[in-house]
């Protein structure tokens, strides 16, 4: 039995929500992968302007496949997390809610996820068919050229995940 | 000799691979169900069932079974009495993969160079094998790999005197290691003999054999049995969430060796296992 949580609404009910417990999200979410988060990186480390404002935001690491005609987008299931890692607290920094991925990731993030009260939530890796039907629209949003890689931003219904690491830093990988 | 236009290998290759995208083969589907039984954790069990349901949504071929559509490996055997013709035979091989993507709505996955990094944009190139065998017949087979699963293989030069526990330790404690970052429950390839590189090389065609059957020899049948047992008995479960279902299957294939030598390899690979095989 999971939960229905409306982030655009209620991000805090899901920042609360414990390790292990079953959600189905509603509202908005951003996708990103490696390259967008390097892209990232390197636009601030030359101090110019982000092309995306990440505050509150969700990040799921996802990078689909394209879409066929008639349809919002291609198969979009997660990519590995733990890729992810290096970039976590520039991300946490620009005021990111929670992220989306698979798989466990380095000690150092259940520290960080602590600090920020910003959880990890995992969705099923190998499902992108599966949950390409929870996806009722898609657009670009930055970064076009990286194709797949681009940040795109998703509103997403009934889309299930599991919180892996939680508020406090408990988490569901052995 | 027996003549073949290249013309057709092209539509076979862009055939093979969408329906490798798209299909689950049958013994990983029926692994999944025995898996959904014998499952005691719930969210273990859900997610298994969801990975199913995946697998029926992707049949209707409007979205592929996983969104990471791979890198493409291409299996050649060869009759060495076929002559080609019109065309040369890899020109037909890249021009079937860059169909097969373009037309399957396929995810492009490759980078030209491994650090500089700017994608083909086509999915090229693929990797091919190549066995010369008897007769004027060609066996095709396609293996579109995702890479979260590729990044969690292994490879080890033991020494002769490595025993078989030995090995299964290596493997296992390899595959544990690695968690939920290869998006369990896996399949895992096993390579043991040959070289550095022939080990890997048979490790990724043991992810091949089905998984309902097992070696020939007792000896390795009871291996695969072991390091399967002894990874589901880790807890990480499907996604990580805990349960017994962390692997579905393991193959072991072996080749002779050098007396100095004994390389063991494993090839991680997902539930999605992609491949589809055809003999022209």
């Amino acid at each position: 039995m999971s939960f229905i949580i409306d982030i655009d609404k209620d991000i805090d009910q899901l920042r609360k929500s414990k390790a292990g417990i079953p959600l189905l999200i509603n509202g908005t979410i951003y996708s990103a992968r490696d390259a967008a988060h390097k892209r990232l990186k390197e636009l601030i480390e030359k101090g110019e302007p982000l092309p995306i404002d990440l505050k509150n935001r969700i990040l799921y690491y996802m990078g689909p496949t394209p879409a066929k005609e008639g349809n919002v987008i291609g198969s979009c299931g997660p990519t590995s997390s733990y890729r992810m890692d290096d970039f976590f607290e520039m991300t946490l920094e620009l005021g990111i809610a929670a992220s989306i991925g698979k798989g466990s990731r380095a000690p150092f993030v259940k520290e960080l996820i602590k600090k920020y009260k910003s959880p990890y939530l995992i969705t099923i890796g190998g499902a992108g068919a599966y949950l390409a039907k929870c996806v009722v629209s898609s657009r670009v949003i930055a970064f076009e050229d990286l194709g797949a890689e681009a940040i795109t931003e998703l509103v997403v219904k009934e889309f299930p995940v599991i919180v892996g690491i939680d508020f406090r830093g408990n988490q569901i990988f052995t | 000799m027996r003549e073949l236009s290249v013309q057709i290998i092209k539509q076979t290759i862009a055939d093979l691979i969408l329906k490798a995208q798209h299909f689950l083969p049958d013994d990983i589907k029926s692994a999944i169900i025995q898996a959904i039984h014998d499952e005691p954790n719930q969210s273990a069990k859900e997610i298994l069932r969801i990975l199913l349901e995946n697998a029926d949504i992707s049949e209707k071929k409007v979205f592929p079974l996983c969104q990471d559509t791979g890198m493409v490996f291409v299996y050649l055997e060869i009759g060495q009495e076929i002559y080609f013709t019109r065309g040369l035979l890899k020109d037909a091989i890249y021009s079937g993969v860059e169909l097969g993507y373009k037309e399957g709505y396929l995810r492009k996955s490759i980078v030209a160079d491994p650090i500089k990094r700017v994608n083909t944009k086509n999915n090229l190139p693929p990797i091919i094998f190549t066995d010369i065998v008897a007769g004027d017949r060609i066996k095709i087979t396609v293996v579109p790999k995702g890479f979260g699963a590729e990044n969690q293989s292994g490879l080890k030069m033991m020494t002769p005197s490595a025993t078989k526990e030995d090995i299964i330790n290596f493997i296992v404690n390899g595959v544990i290691a690695s968690g939920s970052k290869g998006c369990p429950p896996a399949i895992i390839g096993v390579g043991i003999g040959g070289s550095f590189d022939y080990s890997a090389n048979i490790s990724k065609r043991a992810l091949l054999l089905p998984i309902n059957e097992c070696n020939s020899d007792p000896f390795y049948a009871d291996m695969e049995k072991e390091i399967l047992t002894r990874i589901n008995e880790s807890d990480i479960g499907p996604m990580g969430v805990g349960g017994k279902t962390t692997a579905l299957g393991v193959r072991i294939i072996t080749y002779p060796t050098h007396i100095a030598g004994l390389p063991v390899a494993y090839n991680y690979c997902c539930h999605s296992l992609r491949h589809a095989s055809i003999e022209l």
